[in-house]
C-alpha cells in the first residue's frame, strides 16, 4: 500500500546539522577563526562587502566562515542581514582625491603628480605555486618609506583643463537608490553604478571582455587605477557640520575612452567609472568598461544592439543573489506544473496520432 | 515638544499596524463594509481611526497633505514625530487627509499615470458618520451590490470612469473605517453611473 | 542575539509592501511595484509571497503554507517554521482553520471562506515576458491594454497543436482590463480564481511586484469562441480518497513503471479519508 512522504521537517533539521558538520570538515584540523579568515583572505572579503553592499571586514569574513568558502552564499548572508539594518542617514560625498593611495596607476601618462605607486598587486608576480606557505612561516618585512601627504588628483582632472575630455560636472541630485526603490527603467547613470557596483564580479568580467572583443568596443585606457582608504563623513544637523565617522578602503577606476565627437560635439575623450569597496581592481575596471558601453544613448552614439549596451539586459541580470535563487528554485518541486505539462503532451500526441490515422485513411 | 505631541502614537507599533492594516486591508478589498481601527489618540480634530490609518501608512516617503481645519500645528507636530512624513501640497500628496469639503475639489490630486496607475493619492476622508448608506455600489470585493455612506455622488462616479487611473478613498469616522477604491461602480438610488467611454471623455 | 523584528520585516518595510498592496487592491490585477527587500531565503523560493505574508499577519492569525497543494513540503515546512519563529502565529494544515495561506502553485480544492487571505508566490508575474522580454515595452503594452500577441501565440498553439498549449500559469484577463499571470497554478484551478470569497494576493520578490483580486473579482481565461477555456486534470479518481473532483500528483510506484494518482491537495484528501472515502489504492475497492 502506498503511504506519502512525510517528516519534511525532520529532513531539514537533519540536513542543516550534516551541514554543520561539513563547514567544520576534520576535527583534528585547528578552526579557522573570523579574524584569520579577516586577515589572509582578505580580497575573498572585500568581494563579500562590494556584493554584499556592507562595509563590515568582521561581518563579511564570518559569512565566508559560515558558507563554507561559497563566496555567493557568503554575499546573501551579508544581503539578508544589511536588509534588516536601521538607516541613521546618509554619508557625505567620498572625496577619493584624498584617498590615502595604497596603490595607483596611470596607464596613460608615464609620469604624473602623486606619482605611480605599484602597491601590493599580483600583477609581476609568476604565477608559480610557492611551496613555501605549504609550510607555516613568518614573512620577511616589506620595504616602507614615509607617507606621501597632500591631494592625490586625478588625470581625468588634467586631460579636462585642456578640454580633451568630456566634462563630468559636479551633481549634488541625491542619488536613486535600487535597494529602496523598484527598479525602473530607464535607469540613470548613478543608479546604473550603483548596480554595477554590487553587481556579480562574473557577470561584469564578461561583459567588460565581451566590449574589449568588439561588442560595443570602446576603445578604453586605464586613465587611472586608485585603491586606499578614504574619510567618511557624515552631517549631523545637531552640530550643523559633519563629522568623521570612519574610513573605508575602495577601489577606484577612471578610463579614458576614444570618441570621435558628434554633431553637437567636438572629437573629446570620453569617460567610464568604477567604484568598488575594498581592493576589488578587476571589478573596478570592469565595472568602468560596461559603464562606458552603457553610456551610447546619452554620447550620441549607436546602438549596436551588443550586450553591455542593453540597460535592461545588464541591470536586470547582474545581481547575483537574485540570479542564483532563480536558478536555484528549479530545484524545488514543481510536481504540479510538471503533471499539467504531462497531460497536455499526452493530449497533443493523441490529437497527432490520431490526426495520422485520418489521413491515412483519406 | 507639546506633550500631545508625543502621545497618542501606537503603543505597539508593529502589533497596533498590523491590525489597523488588516482593517484598511478589509475596507479597501471588501468596499462598503465597516471595519473597526484603534490604538491612536491623534490631536483634535482629527479621528481616532484617521489617526490609526496614518500611522499605519505614512511615513518618510509619503508626502501628506492636510486639508482645511486638519492642517493645525498640533496635527503637523504629531505627524511630523510619529511618522516624518514630509508635509505637501494636494498635486504632489501620497495622502490626503480632512473633510469632505476641505478636500474636494478633486481635480489636483495626482491619480497615476497609464504606465503606473499606482502612483496616485488615497484620500482620508473624515465623516460626521459612516452609518447613513447613501450609495449603491458594485464592482470588485462585492459580491452582488453594498451600501455605504458617501459625502456625494458625482465626483466618485467620476472618479471611478478614470480606471484605471484615480483616486483611492478611505472613509473614517470615530474608531471605524470604510472604504472606496476606484473600482468600484458608484450608483445612487435615482441615477444611472456614467459608462466609462462617457467618463473618460 | 540579534532580536528580528515581528514578522521579520523592519515597520517601514511593511509599510512600504502594505500601500502596495493596497494599491494593488484597488487596480485587481495591475502590478504595483515594490521595493522588494533581500529576505533571509533565495529569490525563486518564495521571498514575495513571504514579504506579503509578513505585511499582513498578525498575532491572532492561523497560517497554513503549502507548496504543490501539500503542506509537508520541504519548502512548505521552511515557510511555515520561518512564520512560527518570526511572528509566533498559530500554524495549521487544515484549510478551513487558516485564516492566511502563503501557496505556491496550487489552490486548496476546498472553498475559501471571506475569512481568509490567500498569498500566492509568483516568480514571474509578467504574463507577457515570455512573449516580450522588455519590461519598458510590456509596460506599455498593458498601459495601451495592447494584448494582441498574448492572442497570437496562443491562436498559434491552437493552429499548430489543436488545443491552446499552455498547461499552467494559464494567463487571465481581470475585470475585462489587465491581463494578468496568476503563478504558476495548473489551468485546473482558474475557474477558482475569480468570484472567490476569500482576499488573493500576490508577491514576486525578485521581479518586485505585488498585485491583488479583491473578493468576487471576475476573472476570465483567455481563450477564444471557437476553442473555449477548459480546465483539465487527469482522468482518474484518487488513490487513496477515491476523490474524482481534485487535482492529481501522478507517482510512479513501482519499477515497471506502475502509477497511481493522488490528490496534490494534501488536506483535502487526508479529511476525506478520515471521513471514510477510501481509493483503490489505498485498500479500497474501486475509486467512485
Amino acid at each position: 500500500m502506498y503511504v506519502a512522504v512525510k517528516g519534511g521537517e525532520r529532513a531539514i533539521e537533519n540536513a542543516h546539522a550534516w551541514l554543520a558538520e561539513e563547514r567544520r570538515g576534520d576535527v583534528t584540523i585547528a578552526e579557522l577563526d573570523v579574524a584569520q579568515i579577516r586577515e589572509q583572505l582578505s580580497l575573498a572579503v572585500n568581494r563579500v562587502m562590494a556584493e554584499g553592499s556592507l562595509y563590515d571586514p568582521d561581518l563579511a569574513a564570518l559569512a565566508i566562515k559560515q558558507a563554507r568558502g561559497d563566496l555567493i552564499e557568503a554575499i546573501f548572508l551579508i544581503r539578508a542581514y544589511r536588509t534588516t539594518l536601521p538607516r541613521f542617514g546618509a554619508s557625505a560625498p567620498v572625496d577619493t582625491g584624498a584617498m590615502a593611495c595604497d596603490r595607483r596607476i596611470s596607464a596613460t601618462f608615464k609620469d604624473l603628480p602623486g606619482g605611480q605607486i605599484l602597491g601590493p598587486t599580483f600583477d609581476y608576480t609568476h604565477r608559480l605555486l610557492d611551496f613555501k606557505l605549504a609550510a607555516e612561516g613568518d614573512v620577511p618585512e616589506a620595504p616602507s618609506r614615509e607617507a606621501q601627504t597632500g591631494d592625490v588628483p586625478h588625470v581625468t582632472g588634467f586631460l579636462n583643463r585642456e578640454g580633451l575630455i568630456e566634462e563630468a560636472p559636479q551633481d549634488d541630485t541625491p542619488p536613486p537608490d535600487l535597494t529602496r526603490e523598484p527598479l525602473e527603467m530607464p535607469a540613470d547613470r548613478a543608479l546604473r553604478l550603483q548596480a554595477l557596483t554590487r553587481a556579480d564580479e562574473g557577470f561584469t568580467l564578461g561583459l567588460a571582455y565581451s566590449t574589449q572583443r568588439g561588442y560595443a568596443r570602446n576603445h578604453a585606457f586605464v586613465g587611472e587605477l586608485r585603491i586606499g582608504k578614504v574619510p567618511v563623513e557624515m552631517d549631523i544637523p545637531e552640530l550643523g557640520f559633519a563629522v568623521e565617522i570612519g574610513e573605508v578602503t575602495l577601489t577606484e577606476c577612471e578610463t579614458v575612452n576614444q570618441f570621435k565627437g558628434s554633431k553637437t560635439e567636438p572629437p573629446q575623450f570620453t569617460r567610464g567609472y568604477g567604484l568598488v569597496f575594498g581592493q576589488a581592481e578587476r571589478k573596478a575596471i570592469s565595472m568602468a568598461l560596461v559603464d562606458r558601453a552603457l553610456r551610447w544613448e546619452e554620447l550620441g552614439e549607436d546602438n549596436l544592439g551588443a550586450p553591455a549596451q542593453d540597460a535592461e539586459f545588464v541591470l536586470y541580470h547582474a545581481d547575483n543573489i537574485q540570479a542564483t535563487g532563480f536558478l536555484e528554485h528549479i530545484k524545488l518541486p514543481h510536481y504540479v506544473d510538471f503533471q499539467s505539462e504531462l497531460e497536455l503532451v499526452r493530449k497533443l500526441r493523441n490529437a497527432a496520432g490520431t490526426g495520422q490515422v485520418q489521413e491515412a485513411a483519406e | 515638544m507639546q506633550a500631545e505631541t508625543l502621545s497618542g502614537g501606537f503603543a505597539d507599533p508593529s502589533l497596533h499596524s498590523a491590525h489597523a492594516f488588516r482593517s484598511v486591508m478589509e475596507a479597501m478589498a471588501r468596499p462598503g463594509t465597516l471595519q473597526d481601527i484603534s490604538g491612536a489618540a491623534p490631536p483634535a480634530p482629527l479621528s481616532p481611526a484617521a489617526g490609526a490609518v496614518l500611522l499605519t501608512l505614512c511615513d518618510t516617503e509619503t508626502p501628506v497633505y492636510l486639508a482645511g481645519d486638519a492642517d493645525t500645528d498640533a496635527v503637523r507636530a504629531w505627524l511630523a514625530f510619529h511618522t516624518g512624513a514630509p508635509m505637501t501640497g494636494p498635486s504632489h500628496c501620497t495622502f490626503a487627509l480632512g473633510t469632505w469639503d476641505a478636500l474636494t475639489p478633486l481635480e489636483t490630486y495626482p491619480i497615476g499615470t497609464a504606465e503606473y496607475p499606482d502612483r496616485s493619492a488615497t484620500l482620508i476622508v473624515e465623516c460626521p458618520t459612516l452609518d447613513a448608506p447613501s450609495a449603491t455600489l458594485k464592482g470588485p470585493g462585492i459580491k452582488e451590490s453594498a451600501m455605504l455612506s458617501l459625502p456625494e455622488h458625482d465626483a466618485f462616479v467620476k472618479n471611478s470612469a478614470l480606471f484605471p487611473l484615480g483616486l483611492d478613498f478611505i472613509f473614517t469616522s470615530g474608531s471605524r473605517v470604510a472604504a472606496l477604491p476606484r473600482s468600484t461602480e458608484v450608483l445612487c438610488a435615482d441615477s444611472k453611473p456614467l459608462s466609462r467611454e462617457e467618463g473618460s471623455a | 542575539m540579534i532580536e528580528y523584528n515581528f514578522a521579520y520585516l523592519d515597520e517601514q518595510t511593511k509599510r512600504m509592501i502594505r500601500r502596495a498592496i493596497l494599491k494593488g487592491l484597488a487596480i485587481p490585477g495591475y502590478q504595483v511595484p515594490f521595493a522588494s527587500r533581500e529576505m533571509p531565503m533565495p529569490y525563486g523560493w518564495g521571498t514575495g509571497g513571504v514579504q506579503v505574508s509578513a505585511a499582513v499577519l498578525t498575532p491572532d492569525d492561523t497560517f497554513k503554507v503549502i507548496d504543490q497543494g501539500a503542506d509537508d513540503t520541504t519548502n512548505a515546512v521552511s515557510i511555515r517554521t520561518f512564520f512560527e519563529r518570526t511572528a509566533g502565529v498559530q500554524t495549521t494544515t487544515a484549510t478551513q482553520e487558516a485564516t492566511v495561506i502563503q501557496t505556491r502553485h496550487r489552490i486548496p480544492e476546498e472553498p475559501l471562506n471571506d475569512g481568509q487571505i490567500l498569498v500566492y508566490q509568483v516568480p514571474i508575474p509578467e504574463p507577457l515576458r515570455f512573449l516580450e522580454p522588455r519590461e519598458s515595452e510590456t509596460r506599455k503594452m498593458h498601459s495601451l491594454e495592447e494584448y494582441g500577441l498574448m492572442h497570437v501565440k496562443l491562436y498559434e498553439d491552437i493552429s499548430r497543436h489543436g488545443h491552446i498549449a499552455t498547461s499552467y500559469a494559464y494567463p487571465v484577463k481581470v475585470e475585462g482590463r489587465y491581463v494578468m499571470d496568476p503563478s504558476p497554478i495548473p489551468k485546473f484551478d482558474n475557474p477558482k480564481l475569480g468570484d472567490m470569497a476569500a482576499i488573493q494576493l500576490f508577491g514576486a520578490g525578485r521581479e518586485q511586484r505585488i498585485y491583488a483580486l479583491p473578493p468576487y473579482t471576475q476573472v476570465t481565461s483567455l481563450d477564444f469562441e471557437d476553442h473555449p477555456f477548459e480546465a483539465s486534470k487527469a482522468d482518474h479518481g484518487c488513490g487513496m480518497c477515491a476523490a474524482t473532483d481534485s487535482y492529481l500528483d501522478e507517482l510512479i510506484i513501482d519499477d515497471t513503471g506502475g502509477r497511481m494518482f493522488v490528490c496534490s491537495d494534501t488536506d483535502y484528501c487526508e479529511a476525506r479519508q478520515a471521513a471514510g472515502h477510501i481509493g483503490k489504492d489505498n485498500g479500497g475497492k474501486d475509486a467512485a
